[in-house]
């Protein structure tokens, strides 16, 4: 790939972005702190740092989001203020945000001419913009049929969408923030190509992104965040991930976990044909069987929305399914009131869910009301039809101890703890009901890095201690330190099992794609098509 | 029933019809930029006092039409102001101004005019004149069309012909114009517009002054049109039967108007009956009026197709990362 | 982020939006040529300058509370039910069927009866949006008003046809005797304390009661938990195997109920027949009861009392000078959108004094991103 020679301007030009001093807080949290950057036209800048380091924050600040507290614009040379996304468009500067900013009941065309229209008048600014359409997709290989509406299309096929966008705008800056999220491996090579294609146009191009090798495999230049503050900016041919991953942490990380190999015995959940329909009628699980047994971790690789969010909901009680899920040779409902999640905690699954500020915690409730969570009607926590706060408060306190909860106040409302505490207040109140089977979905999505560690140990241990685990990630990282098999969802199906010793990135990557058949070398094309049929939808 | 009868309730179908027209397509902006609006009903009541109020006191109907939509594009920006610029409760503002304006219209009723509330009757220029259409005259003698275009459909005052020429406008600035995209797209996803460069405050705004504007004819109309004066709760729901209409209607212009010509009929229909007899039973007259609302929640009942309203109604814009 | 004491959260804005509504209303005034000091004046003396202006401010308080506990209990599981007026209708009839079906012997046994006669209509009116809401997905605000008008057309109709009592007015016929509630002059009497005649009645006792059985359940009950993490998330309470169909139908009976209960006070109180318009607005005033007292029961019951003050204090005005009694509404109006709809105005000049001049505990830093 040609993505690390040198694209022979020199560094005298003036930058095509040049921020000094941003600041900008929130609150009480400082969410960029006295940030300077230099980005060279015609060159892709990635911007790389953890969740929460204050990345999106900066970008948002220069596409005129926010309001930055401090600081000075400078686009090619000349001081700009943006105060709203009007003056980013019009300084040259265009947006892909991470969830995407589109209208799903308007078509690609309508969508892409919002906010740019010619004249007062509709007609004449679609006809326009659809031959303008036309020649952009052609001239960036970004193909999209511009009558079709965005709420049919695919979480890919709605990226390019945003491209066009930008392109339309006439933008020669482009910011991508976490845009390989929701792609697959694949689906990001392509996006990258189309990366490539723009900087050989000219364009200058941010990214934004917390994974290593995508930085590595494209950019020219990395800036590292950590905790706010821009820590460094190398030349990526000078840097390792290793580096750069010591300077996103400040300090050496064990990317691996320290496991034992697993001693699996009996089977403790065992799905066979489940399926799922949605309330739009759309086919969510499409018949997915799997088995997990006792001191095993399953590890559940795939693109956000290819159905395992829909497989965590209906094993932990929180919709309806069909098809047969039994639990120690035991079957469990599938539909009808005893379908609900606090059936499914009596017979001993304990879930932490995907999204721990929608769905495990309660946000404005204190700390020890949410360890009750779900809980509530345990007998340890009542007394009769009312509810033992006492004994709930005292429970609360034993497990912030033991977890390390900071700060360690059972009053504080689950807000007020950062997004690792919270995750633990939930792991805390899961792990210790002593489950037969525990569903973990993103255990470390927004959580710090000392978090993670403590948190990978603690599911670990549950499985030493043999339990049966079902893990969610679309950190494939995570899955393959974390899994003693790994099965792969793409569209509502499992594509296959591998054992993690026995396979590799690559492998699951295609098995992400919906390419089963992973022995015969495959066409992008192709990979795509699978894809944009998937209409996986991009996460919320 | 005689072919007499049913143009005499043609014609007040129409005439009552009007006023709910006005206010659902008012709804109708606001809520297709995400503005829930439950204040019509309160806007319209506003500006029929002001019209009336103005127009009795200066002896013109179209200074107190002014006056009537000022008072009722002024209630628009509280509601703006307090759903827009301060991100507050859309349902609890509506209902604040619509107590607001029963509140406030009987007290500078009594204040002015020591009526009891009411304004002074209305005559002459003080109230608006029917127009004859083109040839009403001459085409009546022709059997069936005749009457129902002389009799039926000529004969209303200006504003009943505003609100009716409204519908294909409204169709027309929402579907075919930059200003009808971008208020569709902000009540459906306001930070698609936003981050293409507009501001979703000013749109918001722009479509709730429409919805002020309009309102305030549907309320001008009632106390200088179809009444001669103002009286105390003068609106009687219409408001709310007009937000029904829109929901009826899936907010849209035409399909609006056919709600609103029904709801009309309804009560065209409870206003010269006292009773519907239908041969095996009869049909109360409170059972007639309370028909909007019960059609209504039938279809807010998805028994009879769903309405799907626009999906960012309701909530406030907040950037987000 | 809040970062402010929880008294000013409670106390502090709510006073401050009723000093601004109360500035707002002093201007009209100014404005239609009354001086608004002595309008306050009048006011005051009118609802608590005697035991006469008591009775009827706290015979008022009593409808307020039972509406303002329905539309709290509603906001709890952030349901907006704005369909107390219809319920509290329906919590008329009910009262009234109990009432003249039975030759009640005595109040005692009458008011147990016509409590459960209110709660079970003004429930079961509340019951079909609510179960629109949980089954169908109907907007409750929406399903709510609408039932607000049928609910005064089935009474109009019921009131010209089967239980219209001889005579020209739409009115059932008087109830017995025996289901005459005791006022507070009669209760005062028995213990030696002479108090004015005012409609006032035993049914404050059973509001107040309402308030500390609504407190037990949102803050004490699994059901009142249940109710309240509903009320933050949805799928969270799915998650925790709440059933939010369930809940959102439960928390609608409840509510509807104690808005039914109002027609003890109002109907079988005051009133001792059906008319045709006995609820007056009072499921209206409930949604400024609940919003100025914060949902809270305790709140419930101070703002209650202190619109009881300004229906009273309005009524006087009325009486003592030539402002009419739509002053009250005009105040109520202006309440509910200083407090409901206007709040951030005041909160977030507010956070921010808090946040430069508050003691700063070192919040625990959550992520930025």
């Amino acid at each position: 790939m040609a993505a690390h020679d040198d694209t022979g301007r020199p560094d005298t030009a003036a930058p095509a972005i040049e921020l000094k001093g941003i600041s900008k807080a929130f609150g009480p949290v400082q969410a960029n702190k006295d940030i300077s950057i230099r980005v060279m036209p015609g060159t892709i800048h990635g911007i790389i740092g953890e969740n929460g380091a204050g990345k999106s924050t900066l970008m948002s600040i220069l596409y005129g989001f926010y309001k930055a507290d401090a600081g000075e614009i400078w686009v090619h040379g000349a001081r700009r203020e943006i105060p709203d996304s009007q003056a980013a468009i019009a300084a040259g500067i265009g947006m892909v945000f991470q969830h995407f900013k589109l209208v799903e009941n308007f078509t690609v065309l309508e969508n892409v001419v919002l906010g740019a229209e010619e004249g007062a008048r509709l007609t004449p600014s679609l006809s326009k913009a659809r031959k303008l359409l036309k020649q952009l997709s052609e001239e960036y290989e970004l193909h999209v049929d511009p009558d079709a509406l965005i709420q049919d299309l695919g979480v890919g096929m709605q990226q390019r969408v945003e491209i066009l966008k930008a392109l339309y705008r006439q933008a020669d800056i482009l910011i991508l923030d976490e845009p390989t999220g929701v792609l697959t491996p694949a689906e990001a090579d392509h996006l990258f190509r189309i990366l490539e294609g723009l900087k050989r146009e000219g364009k200058t191009i941010i990214l934004i992104t917390h994974k290593l090798r995508e930085i590595m495999e494209i950019t020219d230049t990395v800036s590292v965040m950590r905790l706010g503050e821009m820590t460094a900016t190398v030349k990526t041919p000078e840097t390792s991930p290793e580096q750069l991953a010591e300077l996103m942490v400040g300090r050496k990380v064990l990317l691996r976990v320290d496991k034992a190999p697993a001693r699996p015995g009996e089977t403790v959940l065992q799905v066979d044909n489940l399926k799922v329909t949605d309330s739009k009628g759309v086919e969510r699980l499409r018949g997915v069987s799997l088995n997990v047994r006792k001191g095993e971790i399953l590890g559940i690789a795939g693109v956000a929305g290819n159905g395992q969010s829909e497989l965590l909901e209906v094993l932990g009680g929180m919709r309806e399914g069909r098809g047969s899920v039994q639990l120690n040779g035991q079957e469990l409902d599938l539909s009808g009131t005893k379908s609900d999640a606090r059936t499914r905690r009596r017979r001993g699954i304990a879930h932490v869910p995907e999204d721990r500020q929608r769905e495990g915690l309660i946000m404005d409730f204190q700390a020890w009301e949410n360890v009750g969570f779900g809980y509530h009607d345990d007998p340890a926590y009542c007394r009769g039809m009312f509810m033992d706060n006492a004994a709930l408060r005292k429970d609360t306190e034993r497990k912030i101890e033991k977890f390390d909860v900071r700060p360690a106040n059972a009053d504080l409302a689950a807000k007020s703890f950062s997004g690792g505490n919270q995750q633990k207040l939930v792991i805390a109140r899961e792990l210790e009901r002593n489950p037969d089977l525990l569903l973990v979905g993103q255990p470390t999505r927004g959580v710090d890095i000392g978090a993670i560690e403590f948190i990978h140990q603690q599911i670990v241990a549950l499985r030493d201690e043999g339990k049966a685990v079902l893990l969610v990630s679309v950190e494939l990282d995570e899955i393959m330190a974390l899994s003693d098999r790994i099965a792969v969802m793409f569209d509502g199906s499992i594509m296959g099992e591998r054992l993690p010793s026995e396979t590799s990135e690559r492998e699951l990557g295609l098995l992400m794609a919906g390419i089963s058949d992973t022995s015969r070398e495959h066409s992008i094309k192709e990979v795509e098509e699978n894809l944009a049929h998937s209409g996986g939808k991009v996460m919320t | 029933m005689d072919f007499l009868t049913i143009i005499q309730i043609g014609d007040s179908t129409i005439r009552l019809a009007t006023p709910l027209l006005l206010a659902c397509l008012a709804g109708l902006f606001s809520e297709r930029s995400g503005i829930i609006d439950i204040g019509l009903e309160g806007k319209m009541l506003i500006s029929a006092f002001f019209s009336a109020a103005v127009a009795a006191l200066t002896g013109s109907v179209w200074l107190g039409l002014l006056a009537g939509v000022a008072a009722a594009v002024i209630f628009s920006l509280i509601h703006g102001l307090a759903s827009i610029t301060f991100r507050g409760d859309q349902l609890i503002s509506g209902v604040a101004l619509n107590f607001l304006a029963s509140g406030m219209s009987v007290l500078i009723a009594q204040d002015i005019f020591a009526q009891g509330g009411r304004t002074p009757s209305l005559s002459g220029d003080a109230r608006f004149a029917s127009l004859d259409l083109p040839f009403a005259e001459a085409l009546s003698g022709v059997p069936i069309l005749g009457p129902i275009y002389s009799d039926m459909l000529s004969g209303h005052t200006i504003l009943v012909y505003v609100a009716l020429l409204a519908v294909p406008a409204t169709w027309y600035v929402l579907f075919r114009t930059r200003f009808g995209l971008r208020l569709r797209a902000v009540g459906e996803n306001p930070g698609a517009v936003d981050t293409a460069g507009v501001s979703v405050k000013r749109l918001r705004y722009g479509a709730v002054l429409i919805c002020g504007l309009l309102s305030g004819l549907g309320g001008a109309y009632l106390s200088t049109g179809l009444a001669a004066g103002f009286t105390q709760e003068m609106t009687a729901g219409r408001g709310y039967i007009a937000l029904a209409a829109l929901i009826f209607a899936k907010w849209r212009p035409w399909q609006a108007l056919g709600a609103c010509l029904l709801f009309g009929f309804l009560q065209a229909v409870s206003n010269r009956f006292n009773s519907i007899d239908l041969i095996l039973f009869e049909i109360p007259n409170a059972f007639v009026l309370a028909l909007p609302y019960i059609l209504t929640v039938v279809i807010l009942a998805g028994f009879v197709g769903r309405a799907v309203p626009p999906r960012a109604g309701g909530t406030p814009y907040v950037k987000e990362r | 982020m809040t970062k402010m004491p929880r008294w000013a959260d409670i106390a502090l804005i709510p006073l401050i939006n009723l000093a601004l509504a109360l500035l707002v209303a002093g201007i009209v005034l100014l404005f239609i040529g009354q001086n608004p000091v002595e309008a306050l004046q009048i006011m005051v003396r009118g609802a608590v300058g005697s035991t006469y202006g008591w009775g009827y401010t706290l015979f008022y308080a009593t409808n307020f509370i039972f509406t303002g506990l329905a539309v709290a209990v509603a906001f709890h599981a952030k349901l907006f039910n704005i369909g107390g007026e219809g319920q509290a209708q329906l919590g008329s009839l009910g009262v009234a069927l109990v009432c003249l079906a039975v030759p009640w012997p005595h109040w005692l046994l009458a008011l147990p009866a016509a409590i459960v006669g209110g709660a079970v209509f003004g429930a079961a009116w509340a019951f079909i949006p609510a179960y629109l809401q949980a089954k169908r997905g109907s907007h409750i605000v929406i399903t709510t008003i609408m039932f607000n008008f049928i609910a005064s057309s089935l009474l109009v109709y019921l009131l010209v046809s089967t239980l219209k009592a001889p005579g020209m007015a739409p009115e059932s016929a008087r109830f017995p005797e025996g289901a005459w509630l005791p006022s507070a002059r009669e209760l005062f009497a028995s213990i030696g304390i002479e108090f004015s005649r005012a409609p006032l009645n035993v049914s404050f006792l059973v509001a107040l009661l309402a308030c500390w059985l609504v407190w037990l359940l949102l803050w004490r009950t699994r059901l009142g938990y249940e109710i309240r993490a509903l009320g933050h998330s949805e799928p969270a309470a799915r998650y925790a195997g709440i059933s939010p169909p369930r809940i959102v139908i439960i928390a609608m009976l409840i509510s509807g109920a104690l808005a039914g209960l109002m027609a003890v006070n109002a109907v079988m109180g005051e009133q001792e027949r059906l008319l045709q318009d006995n609820v007056l607005g009072a499921g209206f005033v409930g949604i400024a009861v609940a919003l100025m007292g914060r949902s809270h029961p305790v709140g419930v019951l101070l703002a209650a009392i202190l619109f009881g003050a300004l229906y009273q204090g309005g009524a006087e005005l009325e009486f003592e000078t030539s402002v009419p009694r739509q002053m009250i509404i005009v105040i109520q109006a202006l309440v509910i959108l200083f407090t409901g709809a206007l709040d951030n105005m005041v909160r977030e000049p507010v956070t921010g004094l808090f946040l430069r001049y508050g003691k700063r505990k070192p919040a625990p830093g959550t992520p930025a991103e």
